[in-house]
């Protein structure tokens, strides 16, 4: 018994140390390690486009990390990565050189089966700032809007009090939800529901409802006409180095805004 | 060979000695840490600020966490409504009726119950029992009592597991005596054993109250984090737990230091538990 514990034991030991091994001779190669680090909303995009660029240059490694826009800006200011990602817009004192990769909408969603199409700004503005509660006062059913916001920090939410609530609050009565992901999930199941999420991950689950008559399409955010859009940025702490630069040069080509247009992302030169 | 064989018995003791102690180390270490980081905002924004205030808004200079005390306990409340008098039934079945083989078989289902991760309660509250809530009773089904119910279940084994205990460590001869006096079983269980067990299992509503205000995972899942305080069963809230889990992630600065500062209110409240419940006990005893 004793000896099948220890046998069990080295063998972990030795997997463990080849693992370790292994490691080090890949950083041992020379290889320029970029951190890049913020908005969760960001960050599944630029993984994929950090995927793309490994490939095409092995002796990259690109170590892209989440944390959200405030902390991926944070971590910039303190110089422990290379590239902060944020989906805000910079704050008074947030001194950084800011990078425009591309722009994202966030659509206001329904469950497919609320018969509303349509909200006007001041509607969803009402909404979520407490003072519709209703669906009867939308010219719907007797019964209680299940509104969902993102946390406190979130740039998602950060960008949805700056272009929709204007100088209201977000009421303390609404649901509070920690990812795009999870509102998602919420409205997808609940027929009262209504929510935010990037325009990037609605799909056929979620109805996405048009603003003031605006179809939330990449043309439109193109033309200028549907009004919740915002920035993805990179952020960089002075002049990124020459490593650092290809990437951002990558991201900023044809085949990278290409790679970001297929995610429903709308390109930095349109 | 003697002289080898007392220093070896005295390494093997002391490497002991010191491996028991830095547990203790561990929560020195954890309740230092956990105090530096908050207090300072205490002081800044004052205790009655914190404690008592109604808004929590901490990018905007709000750290109230008041509505979220008040949840907590609400929802605690909750659990052992619906986990005490479950546990208890399940506790007194255990030790006074069940044969050995039903014995044999429920004792590791009720270990396997305390094994379950809190976040595959969580999904399964999101999955079956939100969606049911939402259709029988109203509102988003991310409410007070689905949030209830899942902590309710999670509270079981805990509860079980030492009401069992005290049950069981009643002495023989007061039942004996009980039925010597013409007592049937239920009523020497009723009038005798559960007031011998009392304070047991009293310790054991208390462990099940500090499992149940710890919760955090499944909590996310199903409370819905809103930060009023709920009014309605079907309304969602926000416990102490849960806001820091929540909003960790993107927090900097004075929103940080709030998130310390809940969480030496949650380690104080969690404390006074702790130490009721060891009270309970300790008087039995």
């Amino acid at each position: 018994m004793i000896k099948k514990i220890f046998i069990i034991f080295i063998t972990i030991a030795l997997i463990f140390v080849c693992s370790c091994g292994l490691k080090e001779g890949r950083q041992g190669k020379k290889k320029h390690l970029i951190t890049i680090a913020g908005s969760t909303s960001v960050m599944p995009f630029v993984e994929k486009l950090a995927e793309y660029f490994m490939l095409q240059n092995t002796n990259f490694i690109i170590d892209v990390q989440g944390g959200g826009s405030t902390a991926g800006i944070q971590a910039c200011i303190n110089n422990t990565v290379h590239l902060g990602m944020s989906s805000r817009k910079l704050k008074e004192g947030e001194r950084l050189n800011e990078i425009i990769i591309c722009y994202d909408g966030i659509s206001v969603v329904v469950h497919p089966s609320n018969p509303i199409n349509g909200l006007s700004m001041e509607q969803v503005r009402a909404i979520f700032s407490g003072k519709i509660k209703n669906w009867k006062e939308l010219g719907w059913i007797n019964r209680r809007i299940d509104a969902i916001t993102r946390e406190e920090g979130s740039g998602t939410r950060g960008s949805f009090e700056e272009l929709v609530m204007k100088n209201e609050e977000i009421d303390d009565s609404i649901m509070v939800q920690d990812s795009n992901g999870s509102v998602k999930e919420i409205v997808a199941t609940d027929p009262y529901a209504i929510g935010y999420i990037s325009l990037g991950l609605v799909d056929k689950r979620v109805k996405a409802l048009t603003i003031d008559g605006v179809v939330p399409t990449v043309s439109n955010i193109k033309t200028g006409a549907y009004k919740i859009t915002r920035p993805f940025l990179f952020l960089s702490n002075g002049e990124p180095d020459d490593r650092t630069r290809e990437f951002i040069e990558f991201v900023l080509s044809k085949q990278g805004q290409d790679l970001l247009r297929r995610e429903g992302l709308i390109g930095s030169y349109e | 060979m003697n002289k080898w064989v007392s220093i070896k018995e005295k390494i093997v003791k002391n490497t002991l000695t010191i491996f028991a102690l830095s547990s203790l180390l561990f929560l020195f270490l954890i309740f230092i840490f956990i105090l530096i980081e908050g207090l300072p905002l205490f002081l800044k924004v004052g205790l009655k600020n914190i404690i008592f205030g109604f808004k929590w808004a901490p990018t905007k200079g709000h750290f109230g966490i008041f509505p979220m005390i008040i949840s907590s306990f609400i929802v605690t409340f909750g659990a052992l409504v619906i986990g005490a008098p479950l546990g208890l039934s399940c506790a007194i079945y255990l030790a006074e009726y069940s044969g050995k083989r039903l014995k044999m078989i429920l004792k590791p289902a009720l270990e396997l119950l305390a094994g379950i991760p809190s976040v595959v309660y969580g999904f399964l509250g999101v999955i079956y029992i939100v969606p049911i809530v939402r259709e029988y009773l109203g509102g988003s089904g991310f409410s007070l009592i689905s949030t209830s119910i899942v902590l309710g279940i999670m509270v079981l084994p805990t509860i079980i597991s030492i009401s069992f205990d005290s049950i069981t460590s009643v002495p023989r001869s007061y039942r004996e005596g009980s039925y010597a006096m013409g007592a049937t079983k239920w009523q020497t269980i009723y009038k005798i054993v559960l007031p011998a067990a009392r304070s047991g299992i009293l310790a054991s509503f208390i462990l099940g109250m500090g499992r149940a205000i710890g919760e955090t995972m499944a909590v996310i899942m199903i409370a819905g984090n809103a930060l009023k305080i709920p009014t309605n069963i079907t309304d969602p809230l926000r416990t102490l737990t849960g806001n820091i889990a929540l909003e960790l992630a993107y927090a900097t600065g004075d929103h940080r230091l709030g998130l310390f500062s809940t969480g030496i209110v949650l380690l104080i409240i969690i404390m006074a538990l702790n130490y009721l419940a060891n009270f309970g006990i300790k008087r039995r005893i």
